[in-house]
């Protein structure tokens, strides 16, 4: 039984234009011109409870819309759109309260107060009963090591300690539905592989749904069975990110180390991609030839100290996604 | 049944919440918060400081004394101060708007306005609300009337509903936010010109002006009518006297149209995002 | 001088952009003046008694007042607010200009800027459509510009030392949140001036506040005569040197604070 439905979603903007300088303001004066953007064109596609899925994108692909729609704060031109069985933007108030957001570059909680008396503000908000507040925010407390935090207003943590409160914020209530938007940006390598791990043992363990917005592919990499990419209003890719990759590219490339730095290499079917000191970077087809054939031709031919052999990372994968979706 | 009331006692209570978390914050610029509490006494203090000057000069307003006008103003003074301490939030939604921050509450279980206006809970309203607090005691006294109970549950009435009606008018003026980047300071002239405006009867203005303040901002019924009938004199403006006990309900129906207004604005701000 | 014309141009521009709230704030002011000279006329109505000033003299004097509203004190050059609250105002502190000068320059462009953009339309609105009356005399009108802008260096000398006390957080708050509400009193735009008991005309024409709106006002009226404005400048200009004087002490004090407590 999918937990979201989206079939064909669609939703334009209409965005006032301003000409620059003082002309184009006293022309504002009179009358105004506008300009429709296609945010989404037409998306479709559907989750089934426990999925842990990256949502990524260009900026402006449309991926703040979708979630926009899904959350129920935004009301599509067309389509039909059910998450927990419930039609987001119908039903706001009783659809909100199942879900949870987590935005990176803002927190939910208030500014002024400790961390411990946002969290009882929204254990009221929500309507949480005392007891399961008080087990949810134990077992948070816990995962997410926030004991030292409690008592200290929000506007004296790090970036990385008020994710970590964020997070916790989001789950008081206990909802099926997780969004987490740009969860790791700005925060330093620890963080990060914190709330990495604590968002893996949410899904794996408590079977908590989470869709991922993010830029960072490190996230995608050590989370993600199922990446979805938006690019242009439609979706280029829904699939796993062997299935990703698949689609754009199935080329490899090789790191050769060279023992002797005056040596240049060259073979039929491999292509040099930069050079840099005694390491050379190449790409080649696997279909066309296999990896085991080729570095044994190679290292035969030239004095190799060390080689590597890798996918293309993750952002070559997306960037010429992107590229290819551009008109 | 008991479940809405359930809900409701939930609400008060989660506005307690709110209330408490302002006070705490603004108490603890504890200076700051006495020295606004003065300016807005003595500001409302010098208002009236003028009306007693021009009793002193004039004798009577048209008839009126100043007991009476006193009786007005307290009624009218202590409605917008009551609706200044518990809608000022509603000041800071444009700015909610623009960056995005709005987007939060639409993403807790809990109405929008409610937790707009939850979001400050002004104390320093506290001097235009004990100024207004002094005033309406010193007309109660100075009327030497009969004060029955009926009257007195009339006052408070009249007050609430007048707090309605001006809290009715910052959702209003607010409201504009969802269409426009601009605000509108034009809805100024209806919340302090309304309060200049009822402090005195409503008799001595132009038709015209008593039609507006009558029938499109119902100010009138906050204090005017129901003043008619507790002082038990008949209506210049030939007003019945039922209509005059029933007067302050209009303010809680301006309000309830004020949300509703404020409904088509929370849909507009969701098809068009921000 | 240049700083005066770098924040008149600023405002002036910042004004243009506001569209609606221009023209909207324009509004308000319309329909305080309308209610307000409404009120006077149910007063003057009520009694027959001969008065300090008939009613067309107080209409006019309700116009004049909501024309020259923006050059009453009422608030303090945000930008230096902004400085004192965030601290950086140290180093200007320490620096070897004559800060007073500046804020006092620019206090004036605060106060003149709008001013010029409100009162004209207002005049015209005003006294095609609402009963404000022409000065009496054309030296009536000359004496009326002359004290006015014996006003505007009043009200700037008045805003530089809300924004000095500003310094002193503690008395800051207080000066900057007390003072516009006192000043509108006794500037005379509760009630004209005269229309105050005899007993208080004394300690009115005394204070400070008459001469950023009450005494020009009553030039223009013909209320006082023209040969008064030499009267006029001269308590004008005096508690302006007297407000400059104690600015300067205030902002020094300060200054020798700041070094002190390293900034």
């Amino acid at each position: 039984m999918p937990q979201i439905v989206v079939e064909n979603l669609a939703k334009s903007f209409r965005i006032a234009e301003r000409d620059p300088g003082a002309w184009g303001a006293l022309r504002g004066l009179a009358h105004r011109r506008y300009r429709t953007i296609h945010a989404l064109g037409g998306i479709s596609f559907s989750l089934e409870p426990g999925e842990l899925v990256g949502y990524i994108g260009p900026n402006g692909a449309g991926k703040s819309t979708t979630v926009k729609i899904l959350a129920g704060i935004l009301v599509p031109d067309g389509g039909r759109c059910e998450v927990l069985g419930r039609v987001p933007w119908k039903e706001r108030i009783a659809h909100v309260g199942r879900i949870g957001v987590v935005f990176g570059q803002r927190t939910q909680l208030w500014w002024d107060l400790p961390v411990v008396e946002s969290f009882e503000l929204l254990r009221d908000i929500y309507r949480v009963p005392a007891k399961a507040y008080a087990g949810a925010r134990d077992e948070l407390v816990d995962l997410l090591d926030l004991a030292p935090l409690l008592d200290v207003p929000v506007r004296q943590l790090s970036l990385g300690q008020r994710m970590r409160c964020d997070l916790a914020a989001a789950l008081l209530h206990a909802p099926a539905l997780l969004f987490l938007d740009e969860p790791t940006i700005g925060l330093d390598a620890v963080s990060k592989l914190a709330v990495r791990d604590f968002v893996k043992r949410l899904n794996r363990e408590r079977g908590v749904t989470v869709i991922l917005t993010t830029h960072d592919m490190d996230d995608i990499e050590a989370l993600c069975t199922r990446v979805m990419v938006i690019g242009q209003g439609t979706i280029l890719s829904d699939g796993t990110l062997e299935d990703l990759r698949a689609r754009v590219t199935r080329e490899r490339w090789l790191i050769v180390d060279l023992a002797d730095a005056a040596e240049s290499i060259s073979d039929p079917d491999a292509v040099v991609m930069r050079r840099e000191g005694r390491r050379v970077h190449l790409r080649f087809d696997p279909g066309q030839v296999a990896p085991a054939a080729l570095i044994s031709r190679i290292t035969a031919r030239h004095p190799v100290s060390d080689l590597f052999v890798q996918n293309p990372p993750i952002e070559e994968i997306i960037a010429r996604l992107y590229a290819e979706a551009r008109p | 049944m008991s479940e809405r009331i359930g809900d409701y006692l939930d609400t008060v209570r989660l506005y307690g919440r709110y209330v408490g978390i302002s006070v705490r914050s603004q108490l603890q610029y504890r200076a700051s918060f006495l020295m606004l509490t003065l300016s807005q006494f003595v500001l409302v203090g010098s208002e009236f400081l003028g009306i007693w000057a021009l009793f002193g000069r004039f004798g009577n307003l048209r008839g009126w004394s100043l007991a009476e006008v006193a009786l007005l103003f307290g009624m009218i003074s202590v409605s917008f101060a009551l609706a200044e301490g518990c809608v000022r939030g509603f000041d800071t939604f444009p700015a909610l708007v623009k960056n995005g921050d709005f987007d939060r509450l639409l993403l807790r279980p809990r109405g929008t306005a409610f937790q707009v206006a939850a979001q400050e809970w002004q104390l320093m309203r506290l001097g235009r609300l004990v100024h207004g607090v002094a005033v309406l005691g010193w007309a109660a006294v100075a009327l030497d009337m009969a004060w029955s109970l009926p009257k007195i549950l009339l006052l408070g009435a009249a007050i609430v509903g007048g707090a309605c009606l001006f809290c009715g008018l910052f959702v209003l003026q607010a409201t504009l936010a969802f269409w426009t980047v601009e605000t509108l300071e034009i809805m100024n002239t209806v919340t302090y010109g309304g309060v200049e405006t009822a402090q005195y009867p409503l008799a001595i203005y132009q038709p015209w002006f008593r039609r507006f303040f009558t029938l499109v901002v119902p100010l009138a019924c906050a204090n005017y009518f129901p003043a008619q009938a507790l002082l038990g004199r008949p209506d210049p403006l030939g007003s019945p006297p039922l209509f005059q006990w029933l007067s302050p309900v209009v303010g809680g129906l301006f309000l309830a149209g004020a949300l509703q207004v404020w409904k088509v604005g929370l849909r507009h701000y969701c098809s068009t995002g921000s | 001088m240049t700083a005066y014309n770098a924040v008149f141009s600023a405002r002036f521009q910042t004004l243009l952009q506001y569209r609606a709230a221009a023209a909207a704030g324009f509004g308000t002011q319309l329909f305080w003046g309308l209610i307000r000279t409404m009120i006077f006329e149910a007063f003057y109505r009520s009694g027959a008694a001969p008065q300090p000033m008939s009613l067309p003299q107080v209409v006019t004097y309700v116009w004049l007042g909501q024309a020259m509203l923006v050059l009453i004190p009422w608030n303090v050059d945000a930008d230096v607010r902004a400085m004192i609250r965030s601290g950086t105002v140290a180093y200007e502190l320490v620096r070897p200009l004559d800060l007073y000068t500046l804020w006092y320059s620019r206090a004036l462009a605060l106060r003149t800027a709008p001013a010029l953009l409100r009162a004209l339309p207002m005049f015209a609105v005003a006294g095609c459509f609402f009963g404000m009356q022409p000065p009496p005399s054309l030296a009536a009108g000359a004496a009326w510009l002359a004290a006015t802008a014996g006003a505007a260096l009043l009200a700037g000398a008045i805003t530089t030392l809300i924004t000095i006390s500003l310094l002193w957080t503690l008395s800051g708050e207080g000066v900057s949140r007390l003072l516009p509400a006192v000043t509108m009193l006794f500037a005379g735009y509760v009630l004209p001036l005269p229309l105050f008991p005899d007993w208080a005309q004394a300690l009115l024409s005394f204070l400070p506040f008459a001469g950023l709106a009450d005494t020009p006002f009553r030039m223009y009226l013909g209320h006082l005569p023209p040969e008064a404005v030499f009267g006029v400048l001269g308590h004008q200009l005096a508690w302006t040197a007297a407000l400059v004087l104690l600015g300067r002490a205030a902002l020094a004090r300060a200054t020798r604070r700041m070094v002190v407590q390293g900034g």
